[in-house]
């Protein structure tokens, strides 16, 4: 009986629970609090209200685009009439389902590779399988498939490609890197950081030129390049460099006890770093890792000026087509919302992939 | 000394070492024999470890030679790779691998030098950590098992190796006062079936019961080898002689 009394007394603090509780504690806890919300609630009610009107009231979704300049709301039409433009470019329009479809695929193995019971070699193969239909998607010219050359290309798609490629490319040669530059062998550190250090010494944007101006220059007479590829080489370059300073930044957080251990057990140098010190290293980096990947997918808008016709750039063709003119704020939008729906994956799914990883320790 | 005339497993001879310009390991010569239980002990930075990592190319010495079952230690990285599997080491910090389970980091060795099946590297780290008692953390991660379990499943995971010596570099230091006896046991019982050990320790107890030399060190030097009996009753030097007051009590 006593001891019933002692736990009544001593039981834990009683949280209040539900909405009301909860907004007393956040909202309106002190004075202070509150005049901020009261602030905050002002200014929501100003701005909310109008954008709400644009965007949806008095929006227009399937009209002219003359009808469309006499309302006060945003255009959709402008994009109803234009997204296929916007999100394929030139790609011949009655072949636009293969673009489409290479983009499906690719979401669904995205989809698939979340789980991390899924991590085999099965999987692997079954990425590059889905790799090689997207290929045969975009090209055709084998399974009956009208041929479409790569300077047809443009629009998400290209995106993708360049920044999915990049990446892809770029990881292992960052790690690569990051190991050289992490080496005892006095000759590969220093081409590592002369490489790193060159590299992230200049914009994107002059790779890009020089990658468009001066690769010509290297190859033999009569060996062209296409300028999708040589913008590609660029990104893998430039994201390599960056990449590479990060996985650094990861080996430095391994104890030298885990090499000492590792090399004791007699493991040999590549044993060791592909079980015990990149699995460590590559984990705790995962943050910055992603934050270059969306960089990578980001910059790729940088392609325009090589001539080729990404996202972006289809999105600014669209509105400088004369019936469209003065629409840009529903362009932009548009793709605003494209960019970030990636964006915001990419960092939802290293999130994902952390929790998997962080199971047990 | 009762194994004197067993065969030599390691022998180093006229070993010198520096970090940079401090001369850290002074003219070091050691023989140990087959199945011989060593412990050294000295002041701190007397250069204890320096001289067993040196014995696994942990460290690089200098000068002189240092010799593990006929494979001298070269630059050669083959012979490097010969005596790591012939060499166990056991760490201060346990050193397991944080992103393994406890099984995971006992099959290492076994799969991925020894090129064992899988099958077959299971089995085995079952059987010894059934031997240092923790079967039941196998699927366990080591961040989850308490100091004294995880320097057990360090030990397990040198076993694994199968290796001819083990060294041991203050096992018991980063313990909690409570499970440094179940590590001793351990290591108490890996002496009793012959296990040729090098154990850097300042647990004299330890030292008493089971050690057939006992070698202190101070400044870089063997100043002291002896049996236990005469090292800690009879010391011939006067700096073991201050160094065994400051610690027996
Ligand atoms: N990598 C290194 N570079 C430079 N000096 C070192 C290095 N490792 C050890 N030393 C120095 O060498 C000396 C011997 O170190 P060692 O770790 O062998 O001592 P120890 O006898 O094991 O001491 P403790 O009981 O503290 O572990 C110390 O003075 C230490 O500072
Ligand atoms: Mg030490």
């Amino acid at each position: 009986m006593i001891n019933n009394e002692v736990t009544d007394i001593i039981g834990p603090p009683v949280m209040k629970n539900g909405w009301g509780a909860w907004i007393n504690r956040n909202l309106f806890s002190s004075w202070f609090n509150t005049v901020l919300t009261a602030i905050c609630l002002y200014t929501l009610w100003l701005i909310v209200p109008p954008l709400i009107k644009w965007f949806f009231i008095n929006a227009h979704w399937n009209i002219p685009a003359e009808e469309c300049r006499l309302g006060d709301g945003a255009c959709w039409s402008f994009i109803v009439h234009n997204f296929r433009f916007i999100l394929f470019g030139f790609y011949p329009f009655e072949h636009h389902w293969r673009p489409a479809l290479a983009i499906l695929l690719f979401g669904i193995i995205t989809l698939v590779s979340i789980n991390k019971n899924w991590w085999n070699r099965k999987l692997m193969y079954l990425w590059l399988v889905t790799f090689l239909g997207m290929a045969i998607l975009m090209k055709g010219g084998i399974a009956g498939l009208t041929p479409v050359t790569a300077d047809r290309w443009g629009g998400l798609p290209l995106t993708l490609i360049l920044s999915v490629t990049g990446i892809l490319f770029a990881y292992p040669a960052g790690i690569l890197l990051a190991l050289g530059r992490c080496s005892k062998m006095v000759g590969i550190r220093a081409i590592c950081v002369g490489y790193i250090e060159l590299i992230r010494g200049v914009p994107l944007i002059s790779l890009l030129f020089m990658a468009s101006v001066m690769f010509p220059l290297f190859l033999p007479d009569g060996v062209v390049i296409n300028k999708l590829l040589r913008a590609q080489i660029a990104i893998i370059l430039f994201a390599a460099a960056y990449l590479a300073e990060t996985v650094r930044g990861g080996l430095q957080t391994i104890p030298k006890g885990q090499y000492e251990a590792a090399s004791a057990l007699g493991l040999s140098y590549f044993q060791q770093m592909r079980l015990i010190i990149l699995p460590q290293a590559l984990k705790t980096v995962i943050p910055s890792t992603v934050n270059i990947f969306i960089s990578t997918f980001k910059d790729t808008s940088l392609v325009v000026i090589v001539a080729l016709f990404d996202l972006l750039a289809t999105t600014k063709a669209s509105l400088a087509n004369p019936e469209w003119l003065g629409f840009s704020r529903e362009g932009y939008i548009f793709v605003a919302v494209i960019y970030f729906t990636f964006c915001f994956s990419m960092s939802r799914f290293s999130i994902n992939i952390e929790k998997e990883l962080n199971r047990g320790y | 000394m009762e194994n004197s005339d067993s065969e030599i497993i390691i022998q180093i001879t006229n070993m010198h070492k520096w970090f940079g310009d401090f001369h850290v390991l002074k003219d070091i010569n050691l023989a140990v024999h087959k199945g011989e239980r060593i412990v050294v002990c000295g002041p701190s930075g007397s250069g204890k470890s320096t001289m067993i990592r040196c014995i696994n190319r942990l460290e690089e010495h200098e000068r002189g030679r240092i010799v593990v079952d006929d494979i001298e230690i070269t630059n050669d990285m083959k012979n490097i790779d010969q005596i790591r599997a012939e060499v166990g080491m056991v760490f201060q910090q346990f050193n397991l691998f944080p992103h393994m389970t406890i099984l995971e980091n006992l099959t290492l060795g076994p799969k991925w030098v020894q090129k064992h099946s899988a099958n077959e590297s299971e089995d085995l780290a079952m059987k010894y950590l059934k031997r240092v008692r923790i079967v039941e953390q196998a699927h366990k991660y080591p961040g989850q098992l308490s100091g004294g379990q995880q320097q057990r499943a360090a030990i397990a995971r040198s076993l694994c190796m199968h290796p001819k010596v083990l060294l041991f570099d203050e096992p018991t230091s980063a313990l909690d006062p409570e499970m440094v006896k179940e590590v001793l046991d351990v290591m108490i019982s890996l002496a009793e079936e012959g296990m040729t050990m090098i154990v850097v320790t300042h647990e004299m107890g330890f030292a008493k019961q089971v050690a057939d030399r006992v070698i202190f060190m101070d400044e870089g030097q063997i100043i002291e080898e002896n049996i236990p009996h005469i090292f800690f009753n009879d010391p011939h030097h006067e700096r073991t002689r201050l160094f065994l007051k400051q610690i027996l009590p």
